[in-house]
């Protein structure tokens, strides 16, 4: 069992990190006061431009280590930008914001694959080569500890996790992060205070943008290696890893590992045979059901920004 | 601005925006648009399998809208419809009937399955306040999953292990007399599923007093409660119905359009029917008409990229940013607005005042 665990680890790590850093994004995003549905969007087109770029940068420079750094910058800076489109039309226009999101969602679906088709045809994108994991040094001789976490790591999951502890600080420490929270939950006290309501949900949008093209560009440059003009829905997945965190750091932490680790079991479970006995279909299931019943628990005491999804109107009192 | 303006300078816009896209990609608009219509309606077959095409989107689309109706965002019509696709098929699959009592149980199935898939979310909604866009995203996978592991299970196909055993013809809605009418379409008894379902769904919006009392809700959850209508029973009751009608377009995607069902694939129609409801501002007629335009866009794609060298995902980016455009519908309106008041500042104010009101009336 331990050895299996063992081997298992490093692989929900890999998958976990994607997912946190847009649930990540999208804790900046609605407690800004803006709920991101579009994050399924957002991921994909920092898949598409990290591919992009990096598949053009590699055929010439070959496999220089920084190429791929340039490609996770591109994709975050591309997703920013797509994301203004969400944060247009729900801060400046009061539209409805799950449709905008929705919108976001189709847009990006749809244009990298047009895109991606009239550059390689296929419409899929490969490079040749991602990040590889290593062995952090001497911290993965650490007995247990050091094997779970320190072995077969990829450097964009410290970037994540450093990125995780930046963002507690930033939320919770700074002025900036208590401005930003005081604009999801009582925007016109905070307008009273003084701050920027609208500039303040951009910031928010646009880190949630960011962020979920961090994602996608890991997913393609850790596991993936290609593009294929979808993530697998994680970004949905991402928005329920926000809910089911609590909309606090670290509580998307504990979310986003419980679904990597469920889906990485599920998806081993055939070759292990403590767990071959159980169906797949209970253990594909498994993280989805657990999900709905989390939120029946925790609908009581449910910590949402109180004012998410409300549209600013500096009028309305 | 009344709805279907809106809809039509959405639409335009899209249809400009996609213009865009294709010239430069380095395409010619102009021929990518008449292949793109041409293939959509040149010949009565082409028309058939637009319709066809057009089917589930009518019903996905009707499904989101009745429950926007009630103030629910049912993103998970696609799980709905590809649970009740499911159990449609299971039925087709292992009962045998008379061929009408057959496809009445399976379209009963059909319903019985989204409904059932929509209910949970319902619920949890009613009694729990979870909201149902996650709710409902869970249960997508979740059917995605089951789906995907009873159908090699139980249903196995001959040859391939990612779909079901092709239905029999008698478990299908192919009715030869509607494919001869249009010259060996595809299109089938599914799209007449879509109709009954549009006026039925017309019908109980708009005539009944369950339809007003959804539609209560919807405009207000406190003063529906305060008017004594029951709350929570609305919700579940309209998230059944939607999820039902979900589980139709699974009917007539998966007995229908196509003979078997395919594993490891969310329906997109499920998606696609928020665009549609969006587009057809949440009017059974309008998610008809939205739905048919769209399927001109889907069927006549591949006749486009064969003739052209666009890609058929143009259709889909045009059908997005159409999206776009009806959800920032406002800012068009606010312009208009004050193109409006600039034009008749000076000698008619009152005039001006009489439009707002006029507005409001058709926003309501």
């Amino acid at each position: 069992m331990w050895t299996t665990l063992e081997q298992i680890f490093p692989y929900a790590i890999v998958f976990t990190i994607p997912l946190l850093i847009t649930a990540l994004g999208a804790l900046f995003s609605e407690r800004s006061g803006v709920v991101n549905i579009g994050l399924d969007g957002l991921m994909i087109v920092g898949s598409f431009i990290g591919a992009f770029v990096v598949s053009k940068m590699q055929a010439q420079f070959g496999g220089s280590w920084w190429v791929l750094w340039v490609g996770l910058l591109a994709a975050a800076a591309a997703s920013a930008l797509f994301s203004l489109l969400h944060a247009f039309a729900s801060i400046n226009l009061s539209a409805n914001q799950i449709i905008s999101g929705t919108a976001i969602n189709m847009i990006a679906g749809a244009l990298t694959i047009f895109l991606a088709r009239n550059i390689t045809g296929s419409g899929n994108i490969r490079i040749t080569s991602g990040f590889r994991p290593f062995d952090f040094p001497i911290l993965s001789d650490i007995p247990i500890i050091g094997d779970l976490f320190f072995t077969n790591t990829y450097i964009t999951t410290w970037l994540v996790l450093i990125l995780l502890l930046v963002s507690a600080f930033i939320l919770y420490k700074t002025p900036f992060g208590l401005r930003l929270r005081a604009c999801g939950e009582h925007p016109h006290a905070a307008e009273a205070a003084g701050i920027r309501v609208r500039a303040m949900r951009y910031v928010g949008v646009m880190i949630s943008g960011a962020f979920a093209g961090l994602g996608g560009a890991v997913i393609l440059m850790t596991y993936s290696g290609e593009f294929t003009g979808n993530v697998a829905g994680l970004g949905f997945l991402a928005l329920a890893s926000l809910i089911f965190g609590q909309w606090k750091p670290f509580g998307i932490l504990a979310a986003t590992f419980f679904f990597g680790f469920a889906s990485t079991v599920a998806n081993v479970s055939q070759v292990i045979p403590q767990l071959a006995v159980i169906p797949p279909v209970i253990l594909k299931i498994f993280p989805y059901v657990v999900t709905l019943i989390a939120l029946v628990i925790f609908s009581k005491s449910s910590n949402a920004p109180k004012a998410v999804g409300e549209p600013f109107d500096s009028g309305k009192r | 601005m009344n709805n279907s303006i809106k809809s039509l300078l959405a639409v335009l816009f899209g249809l400009l925006a996609g213009a865009l896209l294709m010239a430069v990609t380095g395409h010619n608009p102009v021929e990518g648009y008449k292949f793109l219509i041409q293939g959509g309606l040149k010949s009565p077959e082409r028309i058939g399998n637009t319709l066809a095409t057009a089917t589930p989107l009518i019903l996905t689309g009707l499904s989101v809208a009745f429950a926007f109706r009630t103030g629910l965002f049912n993103i998970g019509a696609a799980g709905q419809m590809l649970f009740g696709g499911f159990c449609a098929t299971a039925v087709g699959l292992s009962v045998d009937l008379p061929r009408a009592l057959l496809l009445t149980l399976m379209v009963l199935a059909g319903f019985i399955g989204g409904a059932l898939w929509a209910l949970i979310p319902g619920i949890l909604k009613a009694r729990y306040n979870v909201h149902e866009v996650v709710s409902t995203i869970m249960m997508n996978w979740t059917a995605y999953w089951t789906v995907y592991y009873v159908i090699p299970g139980y249903f196995k196909g001959e040859s391939l292990e990612t779909e079901s055993r092709q239905l029999p013809p008698e478990a299908m809605l192919h009715a030869s007399w509607l494919s001869d009418m249009f010259q060996g379409s595809y299109i089938n008894l599914g799209f007449f599923i879509g109709v009954v379902a549009v006026l039925v769904v017309a019908f109980l919006i708009n005539k009944t007093t369950l339809g007003y009392e959804l539609k209560a809700v919807g405009f207000n959850r406190h003063s529906a409660e305060y008017a004594g209508i029951a709350v929570k029973r609305s919700i579940v009751l309209s998230m059944f119905i939607a999820g039902g009608i979900a589980g139709l377009a699974g009917v007539a995607q998966y007995a229908g359009n196509a003979s078997s069902l395919q594993i490891g694939v969310l329906p997109s129609q499920g998606f696609d029917g928020i665009a549609v409801a969006l587009l057809g501002a949440n009017a059974p007629l309008g998610v008809m008409v939205s739905a048919l335009f769209f399927g001109v866009l889907y069927s006549g794609r591949g006749f486009m990229n064969a003739m052209t060298e666009i890609p058929p995902e143009i259709a889909d980016s045009i059908i997005a940013i159409i999206i776009y455009f009806a959800a920032t519908s406002i800012l068009i309106e606010r312009l208009f607005r004050k193109w409006k008041v600039r034009k008749s500042r000076a000698p008619h104010s009152a005039a001006n005042k009489k439009q707002g009101e006029r507005e409001h009336v058709d926003n309501a």
